[in-house]
């Protein structure tokens, strides 16, 4: 019976304002049961308003293949990164 | 300890009945952790025994204060022999058939969410513990829905289970909606009365899981399974309790 239920990612918004962000994957068979789910296994302990669920054949992923081509060019490009500022005296959140 | 204030009684005999159940059902709950179809479901079910578990722990805390003679919650559940527990006889049969443990769970929760919500819309020493028992059932019926539905319409393997599971279950029902004298001393509602809620709590769910509606009998039941609020049960309590009690008989007066 497991092989035959579908893997589902699941999002927790942990408050208002915050974002949606995934804590892991569960099974079910469908995506009303999936929310059920998610419901007992992540938010049981009050981590969250609310809940997200998409099939995780729906999740397209870069591959590890490919990973030098996506992500190294990044590398030398310092100026990319906010760090040659200077931060003004007494400015606590930038 | 208080003097026990006039109708206290009855209230702590349904409240006992009330309790009974929910402890009895977190125990048969109790049994499919690590045996439901998925992880999943093993935590889901866990979970609403737990519930149920929290439910019979505030009402025991409730009957305790009532009685004023000093027996404490743990008395209650390790040290009562089966013919001193008062649960319908719905809950305390094995249900070892996942279709059984759903179709039981939407009879049950359907009752349970009458009888908890009329006891959270009124004065008494149970509405806090009812109050928070009427969220933590309303899961447990949507929960018991989804997976009737899901079984019910599905295959025609799981139809027939399903079916199966409804008609064993069902003859059950009309224990919970007999006339409870207890109830009716203590201020609450006669479970007669809430019979039409519970079924349009219930049939909806069946009708659109496609399951044929067991013959409802109208009136008083005549052959139906009962007897559970008066101490008179089945051996599987029996067994349930020396299961679940043993270790607290072996160790008397161990904390933990």
């Amino acid at each position: 019976m497991s092989a035959e239920w579908p893997l589902w990612e699941v999002f927790v918004r942990a408050r208002r304002g915050m974002s949606h962000v995934h804590v892991g994957s569960l099974h079910a068979p469908d995506a009303e049961m999936a929310l059920r789910n998610a419901r007992d296994v992540y938010t049981r302990r009050q981590e969250g308003v609310s809940l997200w669920v998409v099939p995780s054949s729906a999740v397209v992923a870069s591959t590890p293949d490919l990973q030098g081509s996506f992500f190294e060019p990044a590398a030398d490009k310092d100026y990319r990164h906010p760090t040659h500022y200077t931060v003004p005296e007494g400015v606590e959140h930038l | 300890m208080s003097t026990p204030a006039p109708g206290s009684d009855a209230t702590a005999t349904y409240l006992l009945g009330l309790a009974d159940d929910a402890l009895v059902t977190a125990q048969r709950l109790g049994w499919w952790v690590s045996r439901a179809p998925e992880l999943e479901e093993d935590v889901a079910l866990a979970n609403i025994g737990l519930d149920q578990l929290g439910q019979a722990r505030g009402l025991y805390t409730v009957v305790c204060d009532l009685e004023g003679a000093g027996r404490t919650e743990d008395d209650l559940a390790y040290l009562r022999d089966a013919s001193d527990f008062r649960n319908v006889l719905l809950v305390e049969r094995p249900q070892e058939d996942f279709a059984v443990c759903v179709v039981r769970m939407l009879l049950l929760a359907a009752w349970q969410s009458e009888v908890y919500a009329a006891l959270a819309s009124r004065e008494g020493p149970a509405r806090g513990v009812a109050a928070k028992a009427v969220k933590e059932v309303a899961y447990h019926l949507d929960h018991a829905a989804q997976w009737v539905l899901r079984l019910g319409d599905g295959t025609a393997l799981s139809h027939e289970r399903a079916q199966a599971a409804l008609d064993a279950e069902w003859p059950f029902l009309a224990e919970l909606l007999e006339p409870d004298p207890a109830a009716v001393a203590a201020g609450h509602p006669d479970p007669p009365s809430l019979r039409e809620a519970v079924l349009a709590r219930i049939v909806p769910v069946l009708t659109a899981a496609t399951l044929v509606v067991p013959e409802q009998s109208t009136g008083q039941p005549t052959g139906q399974p009962t007897g559970g609020r008066r101490g008179h049960h089945t051996e599987h309590l029996t067994d349930l309790l020396a299961e679940m009690q043993q270790v607290a008989r072996a160790h008397p007066g161990a904390t933990w």
